[in-house]
């Protein structure tokens, strides 16, 4: 760490300074940057070296959460939560010498977004603690794609962070895993059975979804937006049609929203009821999986059904929906949530009354409530650890202001909390689906957008996936293409918290961390 | 001694889940394209029948998906489509396949994990590019992380398309492999 960071900041990141200083709060900083009129809904502000020092000192006191940074050829932005005063924004650092001053060395979590930044634009983070490339594995026919481009050098071992001790011995697990799941590598180094520290490797999947945005038509953009990660593509769809439609300052209809929450809360009930089953089967509970399996399936056939898609795919679009389901098809999904919600107690039953899945699950894989604070550590991993934060409540968009339903908070953090969460928010977003459909609004489903003579903007959205706050940005040029883009997944805060979540495990119950994890390979890799 | 007398009051019963499902499951299997059955019949050896019966081993290697491909999948595996009665099943290494599934846009940075899976996998084996990334790019052809087909990376014999594709479609094209070497049998 350079001295004067020293100084300024002389407490550890872990442990927030209680003294006379306090955080400086990133609300009020941004005040005194200079404001841009262009940016949509929430303010931006461009700032200076100092003030940006005076973001990461602000974020590692705690003041404000994390929810993005990012770059682009000359500058980086991020995007903060302050959550005493319900407030987002974002903050500008023009980079005319190809560096910014390093959030990561006085707050972790932004480590790996700084070393994506260097890997993707050039620009170096001063002072990080960290300068080992993230997403650039050396295999790329050039260095820095994004910004200014440097023939490649080639690649070179990754270096893992050291670990000695007697008696300890690694294990690399990965790319490529043993059943059907995404890539990416996890080193662990164990005493025994016991893992005392798992390092991850990921990148695998970066298909460099960030350059193929710039300068796309909306239409591809949409397209590429909704594969960001499959698995949550309502939700992606979702948080780019609302970036962009905040960009060029219109709204979706009323009928859309609501069939956008529809579509995204039909998700969430699909992947909670994978994961539900596919952690009690790391757990050699079969059972489970094989009847949350067929649950499962029966909602994607209805989404089919209602959408033409089974994961709903390239159905929610800028300025709507690209159809709105038949009515009947929608009365059989309404069925089919009571047929859902009436299995949900014997599913708790059954999980909370086999010894062997509880034995399993209690008590393993815990993580902290002062780790996922510091990472604001989004969705069921941030909740099962006690951080109450959804952005259907905390940054709500329509159509949640008016729908009825509780967020499930649990102080354990540990697989037991996670899978609960799960079945518990199953339960309420089938309420949601319901709720949606008895209340659909008339009208149109789609607007179109303005095609000519559009006045270039910004926008940001934060949409809640399955997996938590799915953050997009995005500049919409004169002509109504995406300038630029970015989408920041809910994992970048929750991969590093697996590696803590992890430590004092055995390696055998790595499987049902990862799983009551789940967090996305693609979504990150991006 | 009055309490032998009476019946031992009943164990509470441990609910089932299963007490829950409809009948018919599995459902039964999807026809079999016939232009399927022929794409693999011209490009698998005679001898494959005879050294691997009717069973393939799957490896899945997702080299770039967004990870909807791995979902339908999955989704093979559940009761409704039960991709094991036929003889099919993933395996953990691929030490023990006879077919390799490619997922995505092959990444630059999962080329080479991709190629060794391949060369692990004994012969003779195949390989089936899943989905429309796998089968064309998709998407993702143009910039400087993604390769493209798996073709560009490993002979591919049988592609089946679709974003991702349907579990039936999943298993009407894993269903011809099989299907194809019957038919090579009686050749």
């Amino acid at each position: 760490m350079p001295d004067s960071s020293q100084a300024e900041f002389p407490a550890a990141p872990q442990a927030p300074s209680s003294g006379r200083d306090l955080p400086p709060s990133l609300a009020e900083l941004l005040q005194q940057g200079t404001l841009v009129v262009s940016h949509r809904p929430w303010a931006q502000a461009v700032v200076d070296p100092v003030l940006w020092q005076r973001a990461g000192e602000g974020l590692a006191g705690g003041s404000s959460s994390l929810l993005a940074l990012w770059g682009e050829p000359g500058g980086v932005h991020l995007a903060f939560w302050e959550a005493s005063e319900g407030r987002a924004g974002v903050m500008t650092l023009r980079c005319p010498n190809g560096s910014f001053p390093s959030l990561g060395q006085l707050h972790p979590p932004a480590l790996r977004l700084e070393r994506a930044i260097r890997d993707l634009f050039g620009l170096q983070p001063e002072g990080s603690t960290d300068p080992r490339p993230w997403l650039d594995h050396g295999v790329w026919e050039l260095r820095f794609p994004l910004g200014k481009s440097a023939p490649a050098v080639g690649p070179s071992p990754y270096v893992f962070l050291p670990v000695e001790g007697e008696e300890l011995h690694q294990v690399p697990v990965g790319p490529v895993h043993a059943g059907i799941i995404e890539p990416g590598h996890f080193r662990f180094t164990a005493a025994g059975e016991t893992v005392v520290r798992l390092e991850e490797r990921l990148g695998y999947v970066h298909r460099g979804v960030e350059g193929l945005l710039v300068g796309a038509e909306l239409e591809r953009a949409t397209k590429l937006a909704a594969r960001v990660s499959g698995d949550t593509t309502a939700a992606y769809s979702f948080a780019f049609a609302r970036a962009v439609e905040a960009a060029i300052g219109m709204e979706a209809p009323r009928l859309a929203d609501w069939l956008r929450a529809l579509c995204v809360e039909i998700e969430r009930v699909a992947n909670h009821l994978g994961d539900v089953g596919a952690i009690c089967n790391d757990a050699a509970f079969a059972r489970m999986q094989a009847f949350c399996a067929i649950l499962r399936e029966r909602l994607l056939r209805t989404a089919d059904t209602c959408f033409g898609h089974r994961l709903m795919m390239d159905q929610i679009v800028p300025g709507g929906m690209r159809a709105a389901p038949p009515l009947d098809a929608l009365r059989r999904l309404r069925e089919l949530t009571g047929e859902i919600a009436r299995a949900l107690p014997e599913i708790q039953e059954v999980y909370d009354s086999t010894p062997s899945l509880q034995d399993r699950v209690v008590g393993t894989g815990v993580l902290s409530r002062e780790l996922v604070n510091q990472y604001g550590c989004g969705g069921v991993i941030g909740r099962a650890s006690g951080r109450l934060f959804d952005a259907r409540r905390d940054l709500p968009y329509s159509p949640y202001p008016g729908l009825r339903f509780s967020i499930p908070v649990r102080e354990e953090g540990d697989v037991d909390a996670r899978v609960s969460l799960r079945i518990r928010e199953i339960e309420q977003s089938l309420g949601l689906i319901q709720q949606i459909i008895d209340g659909l609004p008339e009208g149109p489903s789609f607007a179109p957008l303005p095609r000519k003579n559009v006045s270039p903007g910004e926008g940001v959205a934060l949409v809640e996936g399955f997996r938590g706050d799915i953050f997009a940005w995005v500049r919409i040029d004169e002509r109504g293409r995406v300038e630029r883009c970015h989408l920041r997944d809910p994992s970048w805060f929750q991969w590093p918290l697996l590696e803590a979540a992890i430590y004092g495990n055995i390696i055998a119950d790595f499987p049902l961390c990862n799983k009551s994890f789940n967090c996305s390979y693609a979504g990150h890799d991006l | 001694m009055t309490s032998d007398s009476r019946p031992p009051a009943p164990r509470p019963r441990r609910p089932s889940l299963f007490g829950l499902l409809r009948s018919g499951l599995p459902e039964p299997p999807p026809p079999v394209d016939d232009t399927l059955v022929q794409e693999i019949a011209r490009k698998v050896e005679d001898g494959a029948k005879r050294r691997l019966g009717r069973s393939l081993a799957l490896r899945l290697v997702d080299a770039g998906s967004c990870n909807g491909c791995e979902l339908e999948l999955h989704a093979l595996q559940n009761p409704f489509y039960d991709l094991e009665r036929f003889g099919l099943r993933f395996v953990a290494s691929p030490r023990h396949a006879d077919v390799l599934l490619v997922t995505g846009p092959v990444t630059r940075n999962m080329r080479e994990a991709l190629e060794r899976t391949y060369n692990a996998i004994p012969d003779p084996k195949w390989v089936v590019a899943v989905g429309d990334c796998a089968a064309t790019g998709g998407l993702f052809l143009e910039g400087y992380a993604c390769i493209g087909p798996a073709e560009a990376v490993v002979p591919v014999d049988l592609t089946i398309p679709g974003c991702p594709p349907s579990p039936q479609k999943l298993l009407a094209g894993l269903l011809a492999l099989l299907e194809s070497g019957k038919k090579l049998g009686g050749r």
